[in-house]
């Protein structure tokens, strides 16, 4: 900044304390997980730790602890990704490329899915389930948790492969290609950095979702972390914070890291919400 | 395009001839139906997994069914004495009230206040604080909402960080979660969903042309006169887009509230969807958590409609 009277420096140095209040009101809550995870006699108080340990971590990394847990995590997050991923492109294609008169109303029944309030919807998706006997299955799980994701995600994979330039395709369709090879042949090729956003965004979605699992698995073999990390909490969260707060941590990580990697590969923080803004 | 006729093929290629007119002709209708075929498996899980349990939450409303008894083994239609039940229920109408408190504390006005505030002092901060705060905010928003909601948990409980630093200034604490449930939990939305608002808002004001500003401030516009007459009109389609964003996804809030108080006490912070579970899981009665599934669903859809209809995002 080349000038700054002094009203400009105490606007700057006000909103600097301003923000930074609120920047720790939003913290301590952050901190609080962060110091428990290391603390072996921790509280539900932010202290610090007498001692730094990794005993929690020792303690929680176990297969019945965490490892399936993160493993089922990964097979309803990864199954349910790929899913949306592939029905979307699909979907997307025709949309993109074609003008129909379903077109329209497609995509604002779509939009309109985005909306719903999936977590009102649980209820009727238990009886439905009881119904078709799909009650602690692991594919109707992930099916469920990828439609409720379609929405978003065929309206993000059109806005991307809107942005893809037709003249390659026309290039295909003059050798004779057909409707699917040009698709996966050169449509597909040429949106992967937003195929993969998608894939992701829809990741991140899934894995981090808890009510659905909740409701629709029973058996604690196939119960992915989050439900896991609540039943642990039952079980023995009344004393045994450190662990929780380190089985928190372990699963938390991973969306975090690919949160920075998608905000990084669209450029800025904003680029998700951006992405819903719709 | 190209154009070039070819008829014959089984797939018609993309783009081969002009723009059809479904319904023109049999080629037409047949070449727009190919054309449409990579949209069924789309249509057929939004059909069995998002369209079936709204039929099925309308027609279960209707039912007797419940998780155990008589009523599990069959149902029978019972008309409206789900609804019946549901008004006479003192339950109800406290819940919808629980509702539209934390949707209009923690979403309308905690939310997309704070959300806006935050990037407004954001551009005239340094980058240091800038990026620091704002991975505090959006950090909240990412973490998983089990972890987020046990973070909060853990923040109001009677033995939790809030009280600590109260009473290192001398105050003393209550035990948040039962003396004043609603309260944490508005509070505890607030800090988990701001950072949605706070990036919405950043990348509207990154849109506002600075020399509009500029020019207003020469004129002698103080900065709040500024901030009302100039910056809040110009972002006002993200604002109205935004305030119904946040208005639906807190709507359907349910982990960081059934974690954090369980609906309780009593169901002193019971909104709808913790209202809902409650009733079909832990009560059995499933018919009665249906009816308020649906009406949940209908709020949702009445708010969506309005939104698509008032904003007109683009779909073409």
């Amino acid at each position: 900044m080349g000038m700054t009277s002094p009203s400009r420096r105490s606007l700057r140095a006000v909103s600097n304390g301003v923000l930074l209040l609120i920047g720790a009101a939003f913290a301590l809550p952050l901190v609080w997980l962060v110091l428990a995870s290391v603390d072996e006699r921790a509280t539900l108080s932010i202290k610090l730790p007498d001692a730094v340990s990794l005993q929690n971590f020792v303690d929680v990394m176990t297969p019945e602890k965490a490892f399936v847990p993160l493993l089922n995590s990964l097979v309803l997050s990864g199954g349910c990704a790929l899913i949306t991923v592939v029905v979307a492109v699909l979907a997307a294609y025709p949309l993109s490329r074609y003008r129909m008169r379903i077109n329209k109303p497609f995509l604002y029944g779509v939009l309109f899915g985005t909306c719903l309030p999936i977590t009102a919807m649980m209820v009727p998706v238990y009886s439905l389930f009881v119904a078709f006997n799909l009650i602690d299955s692991m594919g109707g799980t992930i099916l469920f948790l990828a439609a409720t994701s379609l929405p978003m995600a065929i309206y993000m994979t059109k806005s991307f492969m809107d942005s893809v330039p037709i003249s390659l395709e026309e290039a295909a369709w003059m050798d004779g290609a057909s409707m699917m090879t040009t698709l996966t042949r050169v449509v597909v090729p040429l949106m992967r950095p937003g195929l993969a956003v998608v894939f992701i965004f829809v990741f991140i979605g899934a894995w981090g979702n808890f009510f659905v699992p909740f409701v629709l698995l029973l058996s604690p073999d196939k119960l992915p972390a989050a439900v896991s990390i609540f039943a642990f909490f039952g079980q023995y969260g009344t004393v045994a914070y450190g662990q929780l707060a380190a089985f928190s941590l372990l699963y938390s990580v991973p969306v975090i890291t690919l949160y920075v990697f998608i905000s990084r590969v669209l450029g800025g923080s904003s680029a998700l919400a951006g992405a819903v803004k719709g | 395009m190209a154009i070039v006729a070819e008829e014959a093929r089984p797939v018609a290629g993309p783009g081969r001839g002009p723009v059809p007119r479904p319904g023109r002709s049999r080629a037409g209708v047949r070449r727009s139906l190919v054309r449409s075929v990579p949209l069924v498996p789309a249509i057929v899980l939004l059909a069995i997994f998002l369209l079936g349990p709204v039929i099925s939450s309308f027609y279960g409303s209707f039912t007797d069914a419940s998780l155990t008894g008589s009523a599990a083994q069959g149902s029978s239609f019972v008309g409206f004495a789900n609804y019946a039940e549901l008004f006479a229920d003192p339950d109800f109408p406290k819940s919808i009230l629980l509702t539209l408190v934390f949707l209009v504390a923690s979403a309308i006005v905690g939310q997309n206040v704070l959300g806006l505030g935050l990037a407004i002092l954001m551009r005239s901060s340094s980058r240091f604080t800038r990026g620091m705060v704002g991975t505090f905010v959006v950090t909240a928003w990412v973490l998983p909402e089990i972890v987020a909601s046990f973070a909060a948990y853990a923040f109001f409980n009677d033995t939790g960080t809030l009280n600590t630093l109260l009473a290192s200034v001398g105050l003393e604490g209550t035990n948040w979660l039962y003396a004043t449930p609603m309260l944490a939990v508005i509070l505890a939305n607030i800090w988990r969903g701001t950072a949605f608002s706070m990036l919405v808002y950043s990348a509207a004001l990154q849109d506002v042309p600075p020399e509009i500003t500029e020019s207003a401030e020469v004129d002698g516009a103080r900065g709040w006169q500024r901030l009302a007459f100039i910056t809040v009109p110009m972002i006002r389609r993200s604002i109205s887009t935004n305030l119904m964003l946040t208005t639906l996804q807190t709507l359907s809030v349910f982990t960081l509230i059934f974690v954090m108080t369980g609906g309780g006490p009593g169901t002193d912070s019971s909104t709808l969807p913790v209202l809902a579970y409650q009733e079909a899981f832990q009560f059995g009665k499933l018919g009665f958590g249906t009816a308020i599934a649906t009406i949940l669903l209908l709020v949702g859809a009445v708010f969506s409609v309005v939104y698509l209809r008032a904003l007109k995002p683009e779909v073409d």
